[in-house]
């Protein structure tokens, strides 16, 4: 296949198409509305089911049904749709049916705007929804990346029967660059043994999330937190960018860490021995990663979209070894890269060794 | 073990009754609900071929009591996951199972959405005038006047509305084509209550699109009656405000799965 010109909604949603989505179910909010629009074409001439649902609570039961028949299906919509969603979210990882999730970030909260944001973090990776459930959490940051990550989502969905969700901010969404969309690949023609389809030949199947018994309740969960750590320990992903000989490192996701991949190749050129890496599975999160690099690291920069949210798994993951200082941008803004550079330089004095410090005459 | 054998078999569990005992109050006309959509489905021979949706609400765990395929929906969800489930396996009968706080209430926003786009499913809707499972709270179908625990002085139509009628209210759109509303208060409406389900399920094998049958339900324990009482109550108190019948029967099909 060759590259072709593509919007980041726009190849979201066809790669899910070729990763045999079976059932699109949505609602339109900015900065998300083109992979619904998308959808609404493709699905229906391939024969395949599309429903423009009457709220984000609808869509994301929609998928909840569609997803306990075992077929592959996904939902999009944008941080006040996801917000809308998370009652359906905890429901689905209550029942351990696979599901994917795209969520466009935008500025908030309430209703904030439609201008690029990374604020949901928290909702997503921490979960907002209730009970103790994760899930995995994939976070692009360019548009061939969101177009291989939407396969890989629907691939983990299925092995670990869990809620994947691709994170993006609108940035991703609405950015046009040069991409490579997959070959379509068949639909599955058998459905899981547990799903349910009618009980012909074989005893009832039920999808449920409720164990009234404290007892059961409680087997589950273990049950559940046990998948969780194998998960946790199997499907780790992140990028290195100029790690070698670091002693400052930058995190960053998204549009967040492609600036400050920027900004780390200028420091470079200053002669800042400074890294980056860039979580692309925000959770799992690159825990240990990031720890080994706290043993050698002088400091850390995080850069986000929002006002603080990552910043906190990579202090977990420093674990005080050293300074972990922050900066980010909020409404809508997207930092610049000389904005990150001086956050760096500024890191860079403040940690200086001081058999490093210059002296100065007198 | 020997049979004795029968000169005329009149009555058995239906194959689609799971033989347990129910959690149900004594009184309580869910089980009745229960064995006559059980009835109609053997009837029907769908049962492998039929995957129910039950509510939040005293029938959450209706799914141990119907021998078919079941989810279990968030509260209000029902249409809207029964959509999901209908639009990726159309030949599949595909029905929920709610009550009046889960359809009326909470989740009017589905059933109204799921009846306007014609979605192809049967809808089982209890009214017993009140929120069983959480101990007798008012609920939108609950009557004027009627005294529940958050309208401990009766339910006071000034503040708190006056009684929802699904039935009428669906009537109006053009994808929902049978609607009916019965009672299951003596033998002879609990006849005509099968009837009508059976006419509803039949009424997805067409394919002509949503199909609702109300059922005027009895809940002794939070109604403060006992079991025969409350069976009259339902006829002398609620029938007046909840009129029995049909209202909707379209032949017509629709054009979603």
């Amino acid at each position: 296949m060759a590259k072709e010109l593509l919007k980041g909604n726009v190849a979201i949603a066809e790669a899910a198409v070729r990763a045999g989505l079976e059932a699109y179910f949505g609602y339109p909010i900015t900065p998300q509305t083109e992979l619904l629009e998308h959808m609404s074409k493709r699905m229906p001439e391939l024969g395949r089911a599309f429903v423009q649902a009457e709220s984000e609570v609808a869509a994301i039961n929609m998928v909840y049904g569609a997803a306990s028949t075992g077929k592959r299906v996904m939902t999009s919509s944008s941080s006040p749709g996801v917000s809308l969603m998370q009652e359906g979210l905890s429901y689905i990882a209550g029942s351990e049916v696979p599901a994917v999730v795209v969520d466009v970030m935008r500025g908030g909260p309430g209703l904030g705007n439609i201008a690029p944001s990374q604020s949901d973090y928290f909702q997503m990776v921490k979960t907002a929804g209730h009970g103790d459930y994760k899930q995995i959490v994939l976070a692009p940051a360019t548009v061939q990346e969101a177009i291989d990550l939407t396969l890989l989502a629907f691939d983990l969905a299925d092995k670990y029967r869990t809620i994947v969700t691709v994170l993006l901010d609108g940035n991703i969404g609405q950015l046009m660059e040069p991409a490579e969309l997959p070959p379509m690949r068949p639909l599955r023609q058998t459905l899981p043994e547990w799903a349910v389809s009618g009980a012909k030949g074989r005893k009832k199947n039920i999808i449920s999330s409720i164990h009234l018994q404290p007892e059961a309740l409680e087997a589950f969960n273990r049950k559940l937190q046990a998948k969780l750590k194998t998960i946790a320990a199997s499907e780790v992903r992140y990028k290195e960018y100029m790690l070698e000989g670091a002693e400052l490192i930058v995190a960053g996701f998204g549009t967040a860490g492609r600036v400050a991949q920027t900004a780390v190749k200028l420091a470079r050129a200053q002669g800042i021995p400074v890294g980056l890496l860039r979580p692309i599975t925000l959770w799992p999160f690159p825990e240990e990663r990031l720890s080994q690099l706290a043993d050698e690291a002088r400091g850390f920069l995080v850069v986000e979209m929002n006002a603080g949210q990552m910043i906190d798994d990579v202090k977990i993951a420093v674990a005080g070894q050293c300074p972990v200082e922050f900066y980010g941008r909020t409404g809508g803004m997207v930092p610049l890269p000389d904005e990150v550079l001086a956050a760096i330089a500024k890191l860079d004095q403040a940690t200086l060794p001081a058999s490093r410090i210059p002296v100065l005459n007198g | 073990m020997t049979t004795t054998p029968v000169e005329q078999l009149v009555y058995q569990r239906p194959e689609a009754l799971s033989d347990v005992h129910t959690h149900y109050c004594p009184g309580c006309t869910h089980g009745v609900a229960h064995r006559l959509i059980a009835e109609v489905i053997d009837e029907l021979g769908i049962r492998e071929n039929t995957i129910g949706v039950a509510p939040v609400g005293c029938s959450v765990f209706c799914y141990n009591y119907l021998e078919v395929d079941f989810v279990q929906a968030a509260h209000g969800r029902a249409p809207a996951m029964a959509t999901g489930i209908k639009r990726v396996l159309p030949d599949r009968i595909v029905f929920t199972y709610q009550g009046d706080g889960d359809l009326a209430s909470i989740g009017l926003a589905e059933i109204m959405h799921a009846a306007l786009r014609g979605e192809n499913l049967t809808v089982i809707f209890i009214n017993n005038a009140i929120y069983g499972m959480t101990g007798g709270q008012m609920a939108p179908t609950t009557l004027p006047g009627m005294k529940t625990t958050s309208s401990p002085l009766g339910r006071d139509v000034e503040t708190s509305g006056f009684p929802i009628r699904i039935c009428e209210l669906l009537a109006t759109m053009e994808g929902a084509t049978y609607l009916a509303r019965r009672s299951l208060h003596n033998p002879t409406e609990i006849r005509k209550a099968k009837k009508a389900i059976k006419q509803a399920f039949e009424n997805q094998l067409h394919g002509y699109g949503l199909s609702l049958v109300e059922l005027l339900s009895s809940c002794p324990t939070n109604w403060d009656l006992p079991p025969a009482e409350a069976l009259k109550w339902i006829e002398t108190q609620m029938v007046p405000v909840y009129p029995l019948g049909d209202f909707k029967n379209v032949k017509r099909l629709t054009s979603n799965p």
